[in-house]
């Protein structure tokens, strides 16, 4: 199967810097998202994720003209997250040269959002992003939950039957992130991945605790994950995509070289 | 100066298609447009498009994009199809319960299916999402400076089926095989996204913007 698999950076912004929190709270410069993404795009990344992190009103300007700069520049595919709550979020973002969103609280409030995103501009286009946390106790059957607000605020929502949902309702994609591991450097989750990724037809991208190499493999290998995202790894330059991308091409995983 | 008109119908990509072509055009100005006087102006023209094809018809049928398309097909000048820009130049699809295109391709678009596998049984998902091999299956000025094999970004959920196998340039192999590139005198077409399947992308959109429209006794 010739099917690559992707590797894809994230960039977490928070007011016009490219920032990385350890489960989302301690932060930690990483620089301009332009550039950012332009030695991204050089070192042969297959997409781009862009996380708006604070998402205020006056930053989203800031991120709208970041989006237009990085998408004349950077010709792969781009996802923008962070406060789309409306379909005119979703235009303004495809207007800049998005070419897919992530949703993630507004889906949580309001599951008809995704289905009237999706109708409106194509399911190709809707990314559902799902953040988790386990909640099963240690020897039960692994159960995870939708927590919202930066994973402060937990739902009651089952993440695999969430996902399932999401998916009929039009999502084209789901970006799964551990609250659990995002930032510790352990790994994905690779239970939930696995989980979710088998539940559902679309691609699923792993996010969250990618702390080397094996890690990322690990989360195709055994997380059954079409797409593996990462931020820090790459940021802080411990490794660049060519490694990666050759460590998991060694492992005999199907890469863009 | 020369133009590459990219039709507007309100259904595309059309800023990563604009400033892909921008990026590699030398001395053509790139104009994003719906009106037909300044399509039939300039020396190329480029169909992108994304989402659902009914959509995508309807928008073309009620902007007279479908009469545009024709009288620039038939005038000769070298003319590019994209994803669903693609699929909409096929005679009919399969998507939203059976839609009728363009017909300037004697093809059908069809759906992968739920239970897509490959050659080892294993489960595929759709849409196809992701960078995949295109094989070139005949020599076309399109293929110019690019490796055989190379890889190119596609998300699509339905495939096409082209009638005449002569007019095949590209293929790749999901599930089932697919033509992903066709051609015909002065158009070419494809499923992928060039714009955003860089340096080969790139390269095949300056094949086109260098591209005359002829193909000196090729194909």
């Amino acid at each position: 199967m010739a099917l690559a698999k992707r590797i894809i950076p994230c960039l977490d912004v928070d007011k016009g810097r490219v920032v990385k929190g350890v489960n989302f709270v301690d932060i930690r410069d990483a620089g301009n998202p332009v550039e950012v993404a332009k030695r991204y795009n050089e070192q042969g990344a297959d997409e781009i994720t862009f996380l708006d992190i604070t998402a205020s009103n006056e930053d989203r300007e800031t991120t709208v003209h970041m989006v237009e700069e990085i998408a004349s520049e950077v010709f792969i595919p781009l996802t923008v997250g962070g406060g789309i709550r409306t379909c005119e979020d979703i235009r303004r973002m495809l207007n800049a040269g998005a070419d897919k969103v992530g949703i993630n609280t507004a889906a949580v409030f309001n599951p008809d959002f995704v289905r009237e995103a999706a109708e409106r501009f194509g399911s190709q286009c809707i990314v559902v992003a799902i953040d988790c946390k386990r909640v099963s106790e240690e020897g039960e059957p692994g159960r995870w939950e939708i927590f919202t607000h930066g994973g402060r605020k937990p739902t009651g929502l089952d993440a695999v039957e969430w996902a399932v949902k999401m998916t009929e309702y039009g999502a084209g994609e789901i970006l799964l992130t551990s609250m659990d591991r995002d930032g510790t450097k352990n790994g994905f989750d690779l239970e939930v991945t696995r989980a979710i990724s088998d539940a559902v037809q679309v691609p699923v991208i792993a996010s969250g605790g990618v702390g080397n190499l094996q890690h990322l493999a690990d989360g195709v290998t055994q997380g059954h994950a079409d797409a593996v995202l990462a931020a820090s790894i790459f940021h802080f330059g411990e490794y660049t995509v060519p490694e990666a991308k050759a460590f998991m091409a060694a492992q005999g995983i199907e890469m863009r070289l | 100066m020369k133009t590459i008109a990219v039709i507007d119908y309100g259904m595309g990509n059309l800023h990563s298609v604009s400033k892909a072509l921008e990026h590699v055009a030398n001395d053509q100005q790139v104009i994003v447009t719906s009106d037909p006087e300044v399509i039939r102006n300039a020396e190329h023209v480029v169909l992108p498009g994304v989402g659902a094809i009914r959509d995508c018809m309807a928008e073309i049928r009620r902007l007279g994009v479908d009469k545009v398309v024709q009288e620039n097909i038939a005038s000769g000048k070298p003319f590019l199809g994209i994803c669903v820009g693609y699929q909409a130049l096929m005679q009919d699809s399969e998507e939203n319960g059976g839609v009728d295109c363009l017909g300037q391709f004697d093809g059908h678009v069809r759906f992968f299916g739920e239970s897509l596998v490959d050659e080892a049984g294993e489960k595929l998902k759709v849409p196809h999402m992701g960078w995949n091999k295109v094989k070139q299956t005949r020599s076309h000025p399109l293929w110019q400076g690019i490796e055989d094999d190379a890889r190119f970004y596609f998300v699509h959920s339905y495939y096409v089926e082209a009638g005449q196998s002569d007019q095949v340039i590209g293929e790749t192999v999901y599930g089932k095989t697919c033509h992903v590139a066709l051609a015909h005198d002065n158009v070419v077409a494809v499923q992928f996204h060039p714009e955003k399947s860089h340096h080969a992308g790139l390269q095949l959109l300056k094949n086109f913007a260098e591209w005359d429209g002829k193909l000196d006794g090729k194909l």
